[in-house]
């Protein structure tokens, strides 16, 4: 499979008043077309901003991208003109948001909505762009979309704004869909609904998907590698099913044993991770997770781990291997 | 733990609320029927828990419970008293017995008020405590939900909301309360942070005897804590059961549909498992459907039965109640 984009050493930080923000301090990954790639973790630990930064929809200022690359389909979206990215965003690389109650505009209707997109990158004129508007609300199973689509967005409930967000989105054909916690807002019964269609929506146009969410079952069932972020560094990155059944860095098993799962047998206590997230501000020097992490050595206070391979498709970065059992 | 003595028992609890119309003559032209016709109880040192769907009347049942909205029909009997027919002091001096813990733990504690105050102010206000011995107690009950003691005079935007959270279990404690209301009181918390409270409540529930009404969407979490579960969808208890027989057994197909929607991690699992995926939205509770309420998103409904006559919530044995025609 051919690669799709290309991350190399990403850097975003906020220049605020109390100080400068790491938000998200040198990444790597690779995404091959058509795959799915889920992005996991807490408030803040800069999974959002990585991606925005990609799209390069970062507030300049307090934010700014201090360093990196990010190749796609040969081109470094990160030293684009704003001309040529415009040219990029909602049409090779769509995204879709988390709260489908603020993304979409009020007062413009929702053909208005869906067609602007339409219109500015293809060049569709307005009934040419209505008629594609209805088979796209048709694509994401909207029902009777030919009589709603003059609809505005609070006529809509959750679930379909979300809908209609994702037809939007898939409107110019992307070869990419950024979705930043986009069944987070929705009741379990409409996640289901949601993440069913992007499945299936995914084979239909053979999209590649960058899926961020703090849930790691929401993942397990829709990705194909995942990447776990921590206070703004990614920490382990595997395959879906190594990830889960071989979790190698303190923190992912500590977020997979804090978890209740529906399947449990009995009622085991919980293993929390104790404490809280390092401020960002003033990170502590060596592994980021150190002053929470179980397996702590001396040296995990002073030198920062780098992502090294352990097995197939399977870095991480830490001191100790937890797998092995060897401190 | 099961014993047969029970502290709280709802039988038949409405809460609507009024549509008007009109701006100087308000014309009532119909009603939200948020919780329609509730019975259940709890039983001493148990914890219920309450799922649902947003909008399906959770919140309000705990709410109406606590007297907090006077419900519109039923009866609430606490320790044998009908609360419903309480007032004024006699109701206060019950409120005590009762206490709430709220999603939101920025939103819930009044940012000028210190810890101390925000702790102590229900032994003030139950006139139980004062003066050195109140900050003393309040020192200790930051103690018991696992603060530093001398957090006391500090300002509630000093602590990260996982500590917040604690600050609100110390508030529902300090009155040495029977029954406790979480309403959903890790939504907003972080995964990481949720393990830390979900064990908190279990400690202090076995501590100090307490008696829980765990409400929340997450039917995970729900299942992790309570010994027995109720359903709600659109104001009413479709099925009401233990968590083991629950996941083993549902028979309610909203119950199902809503087990096989919660996504479990584990990517061989997932693969494997079969998905029941709902059509559609839950109805206005301002119009609900005729019949069985869940009958528009049901896959298995009779027609001329279902849409029409309203089905009863039958004890179908093992402590398995069930609100569905299919059910014999």
């Amino acid at each position: 499979m051919a690669t799709l984009l290309q991350v190399k050493g990403l850097k975003t930080q906020f220049f605020t008043q109390d100080g400068v923000v790491n938000a998200v301090s040198g990444i790597d990954f690779d995404l091959n077309e058509g795959e799915t790639l889920g992005i996991v973790g807490e408030s803040g630990c800069g999974k959002s901003v990585s991606v925005l930064s990609l799209m390069r929809l970062i507030p300049t200022p307090p934010g700014r991208i201090v360093g990196g690359e990010a190749w796609f389909q040969g081109r470094d979206l990160l030293s684009m003109d704003n001309e040529e990215i415009r040219s990029v965003r909602g049409n090779k690389i769509a995204m879709i948001f988390q709260d489908p109650m603020t993304s979409l505009n009020p007062v413009l209707t929702i053909c208005q909505q869906v067609s602007e997109a339409l219109e500015l990158h293809l060049g569709m004129d307005k009934s040419q762009a209505r008629k594609r508007a209805i088979e796209l609300l048709e694509l994401v199973r909207i029902p009777d979309a030919a009589s709603r689509i003059d609809d505005y967005p609070h006529q809509f409930s959750g679930g379909m704004r979300q809908r209609v967000m994702i037809a939007m989105g898939l409107s110019c054909n992307p070869q990419l869909l950024v979705a930043d916690e986009p069944t987070t807002a929705l009741d379990v019964t409409i996640q289901a609904q949601i993440t069913d269609l992007v499945r299936q929506l995914r084979e239909e146009i053979g999209m590649a998907v960058i899926w961020i969410t703090h849930d790691l079952g929401v993942i397990a069932g829709l990705a194909d590698r995942v990447n776990v972020m921590y206070a703004g560094y990614i920490i382990e990155s595997a395959d879906v099913k190594d990830l889960y059944a071989d979790p190698r860095h303190p923190y992912t098993l500590g977020l997979l044993g804090s978890i209740p799962r529906l399947d449990e047998v009995r009622k085991a206590k919980l293993t929390p991770i104790e404490g809280l997230p390092p401020d960002l501000i003033d990170m502590p020097g060596g592994c980021p997770f150190a002053s929470r992490c179980r397996f702590a050595l001396d040296r995990c206070l002073e030198e920062n781990p780098q992502l090294e391979t352990v097995a197939r498709r399977h870095t991480v970065a830490c001191w100790v291997d937890v797998a092995g059992g060897k401190r | 733990m099961p014993n047969n003595d029970i502290l709280l028992e709802v039988k038949d609890l409405k809460m609507w609320f009024p549509i008007t119309q009109g701006i100087v003559f308000q014309r009532h032209i119909g009603d939200i029927r948020a919780v329609d016709g509730l019975n259940f109880f709890i039983r001493r040192g148990e914890t219920l828990g309450l799922v649902g769907e947003s909008g399906c009347g959770k919140s309000t049942t705990g709410r109406a419970i606590l007297q907090l909205y006077r419900p519109t029909a039923g009866d609430v009997y606490f320790e044998g008293q009908n609360l419903t027919k309480l007032k004024g002091e006699a109701l206060r001096r019950m409120r005590r017995k009762m206490q709430m813990i709220f999603q939101d733990p920025y939103a819930s504690l009044n940012p000028r008020m210190t810890v101390g105050d925000i702790v102590g102010e229900p032994l003030e206000v139950h006139n139980i405590l004062k003066g050195k011995e109140l900050r003393e107690r309040v020192m200790e009950l930051l103690e018991v939900v696992g603060l530093n003691r001398y957090f006391i005079n500090r300002y509630p935007h000093e602590f990260s909301g996982g500590q917040r959270q604690r600050i609100g279990v110390a508030r529902a404690l300090a009155v040495q309360p029977d029954l406790i209301v979480c309403d959903e009181p890790i939504s907003a918390l972080d995964v990481s942070i949720q393990a830390q409270i979900i064990n908190l409540l279990e400690e202090l529930q076995e501590q100090f005897h307490l008696t829980y009404l765990f409400i929340a969407h997450d039917l995970s979490v729900v299942r992790h804590i309570s010994d027995r579960v109720a359903v709600m969808y659109l104001g009413k208890i479709v099925e009401l059961t233990t968590r083991t027989e629950l996941y083993d057994n549902p028979l309610h197909p909203y119950t199902q549909a809503l087990l096989s929607a919660v996504p479990i991690p584990d990517p061989a699992l997932e693969e494997r498992r079969k998905r029941i995926i709902l059509t559609g939205d839950v109805p206005s509770p301002a119009n609900p459907p005729t019949g069985c309420h869940f009958h528009t998103r049901c896959g298995v409904k009779i027609e001329g039965t279902c849409d029409v006559v309203e089905p009863e919530f039958k004890d179908v044995g093992e402590l398995h109640w069930v609100a569905c025609h299919r059910v014999a």
